[in-house]
C-alpha cells in the first residue's frame, strides 16, 4: 500500500446558495482544491452525494461533474452512504491512491438541498432511515435522534443544558469560520428557548439545511515530495456499518459503527485517541456529538455530556471537537460534510485555520456518520 | 401635477389570534408571534369578498375626494382573490359607485402588488391627460392553506385611491418599478391554496425587489432615507418591512405609522396601500412619503408622494385606518373562522 497525502483543499461559503446550481457549487470548489494542489491534471475523481436524485432530480453525477469540471474522460464515481457519503468518497479516493490504481484523485462532496420545501427535504433525508420500519411509521431524523437523546438522558443523566452546550461551543468555533453558514455565537438560553422540533431537541440542537461542496486532492506521498506542497498524510481509514433501523440496535445510546470505524482507523495509523490534537465529528444533532465523543473514547461511556460541560471538547480544551463549527454552525450539505471535515483537519494541520487554529496541531481525526449511525467513516490525518 | 385626490380604507371587523390558529395545529404560538411579529389577523365575513370590500373602500375615497363619480374615467381592482375567474370585479365596483358607463375597467393580478399596479396605471392615465379621475383599489380576502405558515398572516382588507390633477391631498413626485421573473409564491389555475418557496421568499424575492425598487426610486428623485418623513413597505409579516427599513437606512419611526401588520395580517394586494392610507391619516402638509409594494413572481412598484394642505380638510371625512383596525373587533374561534373562510366542505 502506498502512503497517501492530501495536497489540496477547496471549500466555498456554505448556505442557501439559491443563485448556484449543484454543478456550479461543485466545480467552484473542485477548482479551488486543484489550484491549491498546484496540479495540472487529475487521474480520477470520486464524489460523495447523498441524494441529488431527490434534492434536484439529477443522478449520474460522476460523469456530469467530470464534464462541467472539464475533465472528461477521467474515471469518475459518485458514492453514497447517506450523510457519510463524503467520508466514504474520501475513503474510496484513499484506497484508489494507496492501491496504485490512480495517482492524483480529486475527492469531492456536494449537496444542493434548498431547492425543495421543508417537507420534501425532510422526506429526502428520511430515506437514510429504514423506510419500512421507521419512515413509513412517521419517524424523521429529529424524531430518531430525540429518542436517542431521551434514552441517553434517562440512562446517564445527561442534561438538557449539556445538549445546549454542544451548540454553544460549536457556534463559538463557527463564529471564527468565515465559510460557515451560521458564523455567529448562541447562548445556552437561546438554545433552550428556541423552537421545539422533537422533544427534547430544539431548532438550535439541529444542524441546518445547507447547499455546499468541499474538495480534497490526494496523491501518493512520493509524488507530493516532488511537488513541494505542504502535504498532510492520511495514516488511517476505517469504516463500519450497523443496522440502519434504530429499533434493531442493542443499545440506542451507543454508536457501535463509530466505535469500530475509529478502532480500525487508529489501528492502521498506529495511534491512540490520546495522540490526536483535534476532531471533526458528525454533530448533526447536539446529542450526536455527545455520543460520538463517547464512541471515539474522548469521553467515557455516558460521560459525553459532562465532557462538553467541563470544556474538555472546547477549542482550548484537551480534545478540541469541531473547531470548524461542526455541522451545527458550518452547515450540513449532507454529501459534502465528510469531505469538509477533512478540509478543516488538513487546514488545521497546515496551520491555516486562522482564529480557530488549534495551536501546534499535528494529528487530527474526522468522523462522518450516516443516518443514526448505520454507517461511520473515520480518518486519521498527520502533518509531515 | 397629478396625485391622490381621495383615499379610503376598509378592514373587516372579524379577527383571529395567532394562538387560536396555533392551538388547532399544535404549533408553537410564541415562536410564530416572535418569528413573524404577528398577533392577530383580519377575517372577512361569509358575505364579504374582494368586490364588497373594494366598494366600501372606494366610497370612503369618494367622500374624501368630493368629486362626481361620473367623472371617473378608469376603475382598476387589483387582487389575487377576485370572486370570479371569468367576470370582472371592476364592473361591479364601477356600477356600485355610479361610475358607469363612461369608464374603462380592468382587473389586475400580480400576487401582493396588484393594488399598486392599478395605482400606477390610473396615475399614468391621469398624467397623460386621457382621463380626469382614475380609481385604483387593492383588495384581497387572501388564502393560506390550513396549517401552513401563511394561515397565520393571510388576511382581508382593501384600500382605494382616486387620482386626479386638482384638489390633491398628495402630489405624485415620481414612480419606479422593479421586476424580475422570480417564482417565490404561486397558485395555478384550479388550485385552491397558493404554494410558496419557504425561505426563498425572503432574500432573493422580497428583499431583493423591495430594496431594488426603493434604491431605484430614491436615485430617480435624488433623495435619501432621511429626506422622507414616512416609508411604507409591503408587509407580509411584521419582521420583513422592519428589516427592509434597516437594510435601506430608514428608522422604525418612519415605518411605524403604516406598519399595520401585527394586528392586521397580510392583506396581500391591500397591504402597502393600507399602509399608505394609515400614513396619510396622520401626515402633515409637506410630508414626503415613500411607498414600495411587493408582488411575488416578482416585482415592486415604488411611489414618492408629497402631502398637500388639503389633507387636513379631508382626513376625517371617512374613518381613519387605525380606527378600523383598533375598534369594534370581533374575535373568532377557529371553527367559526373555518366556516367563514369556507374551509369546511358541506353536502352539495
Amino acid at each position: 500500500m502506498r502512503d497517501v497525502v492530501a495536497i489540496g483543499v477547496g471549500m466555498t461559503k456554505w448556505g442557501e446558495l439559491w443563485e448556484k446550481s449543484l454543478r456550479t457549487i461543485f466545480v467552484e470548489t473542485a477548482l479551488l482544491a486543484i489550484d491549491d494542489a498546484g496540479v495540472d491534471r487529475i487521474d480520477s475523481m470520486v464524489v460523495g452525494c447523498m441524494s441529488s436524485g431527490l434534492f434536484v432530480g439529477q443522478e449520474h453525477l460522476g460523469s456530469m461533474l467530470a464534464d462541467y469540471l472539464g475533465r472528461i474522460p477521467v474515471p469518475a464515481a459518485r458514492v453514497e452512504s447517506a450523510c457519510s457519503s463524503g467520508g466514504l468518497a474520501l475513503r474510496q479516493g484513499f484506497i484508489e491512491v494507496a492501491s496504485g490504481i490512480s495517482d492524483i484523485v480529486l475527492v469531492g462532496g456536494v449537496e444542493k438541498m434548498t431547492d425543495l420545501t421543508g417537507c420534501e427535504t425532510t422526506f429526502a433525508l428520511g430515506t437514510a432511515a429504514d423506510q419500512e420500519y421507521e419512515g413509513f411509521h412517521g419517524l424523521t431524523f429529529p424524531g430518531l435522534y430525540a429518542m436517542m437523546a431521551v434514552a441517553h438522558m434517562h440512562k446517564y443523566g445527561t442534561t438538557r443544558e449539556q445538549l445546549a452546550q454542544v451548540a454553544v461551543k460549536n457556534h463559538d468555533n463557527g463564529s471564527k469560520n468565515p465559510l460557515a453558514q451560521f458564523p455567529f455565537k448562541v447562548t445556552v438560553d437561546a438554545v433552550l428557548n428556541s423552537v421545539l422540533v422533537a422533544d427534547p431537541l430544539r431548532i438550535l440542537d439541529c444542524s441546518p439545511i445547507t447547499d455546499g461542496a468541499a474538495a480534497v486532492v490526494l496523491c501518493p506521498a512520493e509524488m507530493a515530495r516532488k511537488l513541494k506542497k505542504p502535504a498532510v498524510r492520511i495514516t488511517g481509514s476505517g469504516q463500519a456499518t450497523d443496522t440502519i433501523a434504530l429499533s434493531s440496535r442493542q443499545d440506542i445510546t451507543w454508536l457501535e459503527s463509530t466505535h469500530l470505524a475509529a478502532q480500525k482507523a487508529l489501528a492502521m495509523a498506529g495511534r491512540k485517541i490520546e495522540d490526536l490534537h483535534l476532531f471533526e465529528v458528525h454533530d448533526c444533532f447536539t446529542i450526536a456529538e455527545i455520543m460520538v465523543t463517547e464512541a471515539l473514547g474522548i469521553a467515557e461511556r455516558g460521560r459525553g455530556g459532562r465532557a462538553v460541560e467541563e470544556g474538555l471538547t472546547s477549542l482550548k480544551g484537551r480534545y478540541p471537537v469541531n473547531p470548524s463549527g461542526g455541522l451545527k454552525a458550518k452547515g450540513h450539505p449532507v454529501g459534502a460534510t465528510g469531505v469538509a471535515q477533512a478540509v478543516e483537519v488538513i487546514k488545521q494541520l497546515r496551520g491555516e485555520a486562522g482564529e480557530r487554529q488549534v495551536k501546534g496541531a499535528k494529528r487530527g481525526l474526522t468522523q462522518n456518520m450516516g443516518g443514526t449511525g448505520g454507517s461511520s467513516v473515520v480518518h486519521v490525518f498527520e502533518a509531515d | 401635477m397629478a396625485g391622490i385626490v381621495g383615499y379610503g380604507a376598509y378592514i373587516p371587523r372579524n379577527r383571529i389570534k395567532v394562538e387560536e390558529i396555533a392551538k388547532v395545529w399544535g404549533a408553537d404560538a410564541p415562536g410564530y408571534k416572535k418569528g413573524l411579529m404577528l398577533e392577530e389577523k383580519s377575517v372577512p365575513s361569509p358575505d364579504q369578498d374582494t368586490i364588497s370590500m373594494s366598494v366600501e373602500a372606494s366610497k370612503r375615497a369618494l367622500k374624501r375626494a368630493g368629486i362626481d363619480p361620473r367623472e371617473i374615467g378608469a376603475v382598476y381592482v387589483g387582487s389575487e382573490s377576485h370572486p370570479y375567474a371569468v367576470k370582472p370585479s371592476g364592473t361591479v365596483l364601477a356600477e356600485a359607485i355610479d361610475a358607469t358607463p363612461d369608464v374603462h375597467t380592468a382587473d389586475l393580478e400580480f400576487a401582493c402588488k396588484a393594488g399598486t399596479e392599478g395605482m400606477f396605471i390610473a396615475l399614468s392615465l391621469v398624467q397623460a391627460g386621457a382621463i380626469k379621475y382614475g380609481l385604483a383599489v387593492g383588495a384581497d380576502t387572501s388564502q393560506g392553506a390550513p396549517g401552513d405558515a401563511l394561515e397565520y398572516s393571510a388576511a382581508a382588507g382593501a384600500a382605494a385611491f382616486i387620482f386626479g390633477k386638482d384638489g390633491l391631498v398628495a402630489e405624485s413626485v415620481d414612480t419606479y418599478s422593479y421586476t424580475t421573473d422570480t417564482p417565490d409564491f404561486w397558485r395555478r389555475e384550479y388550485q385552491y391554496y397558493p404554494q410558496h418557496g419557504g425561505r426563498f421568499t425572503g432574500d432573493p424575492a422580497y428583499f431583493k425587489h423591495i430594496t431594488g425598487a426603493a434604491r431605484g426610486m430614491m436615485a430617480r428623485v435624488k433623495m435619501k432615507p432621511a429626506d422622507f418623513d414616512y416609508v411604507v413597505f409591503h408587509q407580509p409579516n411584521g419582521k420583513f418591512p422592519l428589516r427592509a427599513g434597516e437594510i435601506l437606512g430608514f428608522t422604525k419611526k418612519q415605518i411605524e405609522p403604516g406598519w399595520l401588520v401585527p394586528k392586521l395580517g397580510n392583506t396581500y394586494s391591500g397591504s402597502s396601500p393600507l399602509g399608505l392610507t394609515a400614513t396619510l391619516d396622520i401626515a402633515k402638509p409637506g410630508d414626503m412619503i415613500l411607498v414600495v409594494s411587493y408582488g411575488s413572481g416578482a416585482g415592486s412598484d415604488a411611489f414618492v408622494f408629497k402631502v398637500t394642505k388639503r389633507i387636513d380638510e379631508v382626513r376625517d371625512l371617512a374613518p381613519r385606518t387605525r380606527f378600523l383596525l383598533d375598534n369594534d373587533k370581533n374575535y373568532l374561534e377557529y371553527g367559526v373562522y373555518a366556516k367563514y373562510r369556507r374551509k369546511i366542505r358541506k353536502a352539495e
